[in-house]
């Protein structure tokens, strides 16, 4: 089970809720994906569109528990700020925190996230922090009070993978009692499944489901895979060797001879 | 007077926050606001006065990553 601030989940997929081709796709794959928690966010709201509202109903219906983010936040102000607003809208206040640095990257702005993250906690929040593998910071966010980070495998929405496996396995190494999910970057099943193997705890991916050719199809594959690398964690993974090893028995074998044993 | 209403500069006569947001059709709907960059609750809507020159951010839910 995926434990969040006290709270326990069967799936370990948090799902985007953005870019899907319409909300009937939308629905399905949350279903398909088996995904408990969806991240949503908060955006101006027209008074003649007024598209919130309808959005928030289609929300409502998938009876999943919703994770507000902070997107598009340049500063800890904004974020706390946007924080705030949607601990009010949905009623939760747990937020998934991001401070960003710059427009090309999406690359969390560290410095804003740890301030933000302390503020927030103060304020009773539970901060999932968006942020890098950098250890440093994971130790001042924990310091912060967060019980959850959520370091990228690469920039969001580049369908890279893992591009920094090691440093993924560092913050696994240090940090064993706090949650760990990988959140950005994921392209394939396979990258997600990585993630996986390495003993992170859950995987959030938004586009790699919603602008796959199939979005409900991808999203039943990402639920496998997630649920594959958990149980090869579990089981232990053997260790990768330089050379070959023969996994038929080498005793009793016909024909062999001595001198052919190098 | 004139606000910059979610980033739009829009005339009113709204005293306060609450005000405002009835007049926009918003007094049952699901937003949240904020005035001058800080979050503004909805029961301290009508406890804040509007200025000329304020920042109002009127938001709702959408969807996200």
């Amino acid at each position: 089970m995926l434990e969040l601030y006290g709270e326990r989940f069967t799936s370990r997929l948090l799902l985007g809720t953005a870019q899907y081709p319409s909300p009937a796709i939308l629905r399905q794959a949350v279903q398909a994906s088996s995904a408990e928690i969806v991240t949503v966010s908060l955006r101006r709201e027209s008074a003649r569109v007024r598209a919130g509202q309808g959005f928030w109903e289609l929300i409502e219906q998938l009876g999943v528990r919703v994770l507000p983010n902070t997107a598009g936040c340049h500063t800890a102000k904004e974020a706390i700020a946007t924080a705030e607003m949607a601990r009010e809208l949905f009623g939760t206040s747990w937020v998934k925190l991001e401070v960003i640095a710059n427009d090309d990257t999406l690359q969390p702005e560290l410095l804003g996230l740890v301030e933000a993250a302390t503020i927030l906690s103060g304020e009773g929040f539970q901060v999932l922090p968006y942020t890098t593998e950098d250890l440093s910071v994971a130790e001042r966010l924990v310091g912060a009070g967060c019980t959850v980070l959520m370091p990228w495998a690469s920039p969001i929405g580049s369908a890279r993978g893992l591009i920094n496996k090691d440093g993924l396995k560092a913050l696994r190494a240090y940090f064993p009692d706090v949650a760990l999910i990988v959140d950005a970057g994921i392209g394939a099943p396979s990258d997600a499944t990585e993630a996986m193997e390495l003993g992170y705890d859950g995987v959030l991916l938004n586009t790699a489901i919603a602008k796959a050719g199939d979005p409900v199809k991808m999203a039943a594959a990402f639920a496998r895979a997630i649920e594959a690398g958990r149980l090869a964690f579990e089981a232990g993974l053997i260790e990768p060797r330089d050379m070959a090893t023969p996994s038929t028995p080498v005793a009793g074998t016909p024909f062999f001879k001595i001198d052919r044993v190098s | 007077m004139q606000i910059l209403l979610n980033g739009e500069p829009v005339a009113t006569d709204a005293r306060d926050l609450q005000e405002l947001c009835a007049k926009l059709g918003f007094a049952e709907a699901k937003v949240a606001t904020a005035l001058n960059g800080s979050f503004v609750a909805a029961g301290r809507r009508g406890l804040t006065p509007l200025s000329p020159q304020d920042e109002v951010e009127i938001v709702a839910p959408r969807q996200g990553g």
